[in-house]
């Protein structure tokens, strides 16, 4: 596994690792620089280092079908904000479809004074933007064991991404909305027609039309050749593929949001239309399946967010949450984006416990998962938000302290 | 001011709200209208009160027929569930530690059931069955969950009319519902 085990600080000459090559370490020459490497243009697309293949999406092995699945981000394997868009996580409900944009349209109907037909070309012409947001499935993780053993594992339907397209409020007004217009349904291309219903509210707010990430087009699995981005939302809800946007009185009531993504409380009551993210954060450095090597200086790092907003502060733990110091966060913290939060760490080789726990501008603070079980129960299964601890053993191993 | 440049004022004030009103109208005059008859063909949204059902209907028993062949391998032969979501039973459970969400026992409308299997089913073959077979598997599932008699036959008006049991247990959104002191010393 890519950066699985940290450097612990060599001193004086070093020890042959398994793999390694005396030929090309000092005092000698490297092979790779004796001879030319790879002319240009042996890659048109360029690919990751073949010594990085382990960093690839997380699938689970023993799913019953892969059609309506998801695919995690290695979150422990990278650095920064922002998702490579290849290791960007899958969620699809009817496999992922090919389509030609050319053959693609977005059909704008309902409750509006000129229902319109756009093609791909159209939504192009419409005045762009590009903002950093995160996406976040709502079941990232589930609230019972077993939880998993990497930050990939636990809470690996995150990515984040610069999405560039056009404010869905630009497009509404084009057709021109009509009163009585309260909510957006929002339709996908793909074999499940994937439906959500969208507030108004949000759709005039900062609701996007995306037809790039990363500045380049959205890959296939992300909803090419147009998605629709709905800042911290649960990600469900950011339709790919859109085809369709019904201007409607109403929700639709679709399956998708009554028999899937309601959470069930303990009185057997269903709490649905469960739109935002709130506040969370995860340490993925070191994080578990990862080992230190030796005592000594370790750097703390992890990402945070929230759908409320901007991160405001991120707390860590090294004492299994006896006390707890505030890190530092890296510049740009953008609001509904991942913020990189790190602190300096000195271990001392000791059984540890170390977490981090994320506030947001509105002042809401992450919880434990013993408080959100408190209020919502075990059946309940969306919006999971809760601290994250890791256990590091006496021999540096870094395991899932609440698995 | 003179009278001249008065009346120019007022012009060009007639003239920019005239054509403020026009933007209001189609700010930037892209993309083209969609006829009626396009958007009656992709218009599939079916809302909980069974608006945009179209015409049609199905038996239970065709249902049966249409299940055994185009779902039971997924969902299980009674509708138990398999690679698929089990469709049938659950009722009493949502309570206790094993919740079954089941159609019977948690969808809260019954005409989301068409909207989804016409959508999206059978998975290998979307929007492949006709209306009236439709009508007929979710005659079958409701029937299967003890919501329809066996001999009924279902349409846009009878299946609008049936009441799931679990219809009155959702409730909105009352989130920030967990708060957690920010305590940074001997917690």
């Amino acid at each position: 596994m890519g950066g699985a085990v940290l450097a612990g600080g060599l001193a004086g000459s070093e020890a042959l690792a398994a793999g390694e090559n005396a030929d090309n370490l000092p005092p000698n020459i490297p092979e790779w620089m004796k001879t030319p490497g790879d002319p240009m243009g042996s890659q048109l697309y360029g690919t990751p280092s073949p010594f990085e293949k382990s960093v690839v999406k997380n699938i689970p092995k023993d799913l019953p079908q892969y059609l309506s699945a998801s695919g995690r981000t290695p979150l422990q394997d990278l650095d920064g904000i922002i998702t490579p868009n290849g290791l960007f996580y899958e969620r699809h409900h009817g496999g992922v479809p090919t389509i030609d944009p050319a053959q693609h349209r977005l059909m704008l109907h309902g409750l509006v004074d000129k229902p319109l037909i756009f093609t791909m070309d159209d939504i192009r012409r419409f005045p762009s933007q590009s903002h950093i947001y995160f996406l976040e499935c709502s079941g990232n993780p589930e609230y019972e064991k077993p939880y998993g053993k990497t930050a990939s594992d636990i809470v690996g339907l995150l990515s984040c991404a610069e999405w560039t397209g056009v404010s869905l409020k630009l497009v509404l007004q084009e057709a021109g909305l009509q009163p009585g217009a309260k909510w957006v349904v929002a339709e996908g291309a793909d074999a499940a027609a994937m439906t959500r219903s969208i507030p108004i509210e949000k759709c005039l707010d900062d609701a996007m039309l995306v037809y790039s990430q990363n500045g380049e087009r959205l890959r296939p699995q992300q909803g090419y050749p147009l998605r629709l981005l709905l800042p911290g939302f649960e990600g469900n809800m950011s339709v790919k593929w859109l085809r369709r946007l019904h201007v409607a009185a109403e929700p639709t009531y679709s399956r998708e949001e009554t028999s899937k993504y309601t959470d069930l409380m303990p009185n057997g009551s269903a709490r649905e239309f469960t739109f935002y993210m709130e506040a969370k954060s995860i340490i993925t450095r070191p994080s578990g399946g990862q080992r230190l090597s030796a005592p000594g200086f370790h750097e703390i790092s992890g990402i945070a967010w929230s759908g409320h907003g901007k991160i405001r502060r991120v707390d860590v733990s090294v004492d299994d949450g006896k006390s707890w110091q505030e890190a530092q966060l890296q510049e740009p913290v953008l609001t509904r984006a991942l913020t990189r939060f790190r602190l300096p760490w000195h271990w001392d080789g000791q059984i540890a416990v170390i977490q981090s726990r994320a506030i947001d501008e509105t002042g809401y603070v992450q919880p434990t998962l013993a408080e959100l079980l408190a209020v919502r129960g075990e059946n309940y299964y969306y919006h999971n938000n809760a601290i994250w601890p890791w256990r590091i053993a006496a021999d540096g191993e870094v395991t899932n302290a609440n698995a | 001011m003179p009278t001249r440049e008065l009346c120019i004022a007022a012009l060009v004030v007639v003239t920019l709200a005239c054509a403020m009103r026009a933007q209001a109208q189609s700010p930037y005059g892209i993309g083209r209208s969609a006829t009626p008859a396009e958007i009656a063909g992709w218009n599939i949204d079916i809302d909980r009160d069974g608006n945009n059902l179209p015409a049609g209907s199905g038996s239970v028993s065709r249902g049966h027929e249409v299940f055994d062949q185009q779902c039971a391998s997924c969902h299980g032969a009674k509708g138990e569930g398999g690679l698929g979501d089990r469709l049938v039973g659950g009722g009493g459970t949502l309570v206790t530690p094993e919740p079954v969400r089941t159609v019977g026992s948690y969808w809260p409308y019954a005409p989301t059931l068409f909207d989804y299997i016409r959508r999206a089913m059978p998975q290998n073959a979307p929007q492949s069955l006709s209306n009236d077979d439709v009508y007929a598997v979710s005659a079958y599932i409701l029937n299967l969950n003890g919501l329809l008699p066996a001999d009924a036959t279902l349409d846009a008006r009878t299946l609008t009319a049936i009441k799931m049991p679990n219809r009155n247990m959702f409730v909105g959104d009352p989130r920030p519902d967990v708060k957690s002191p920010a305590c940074m010393t001997d917690c």
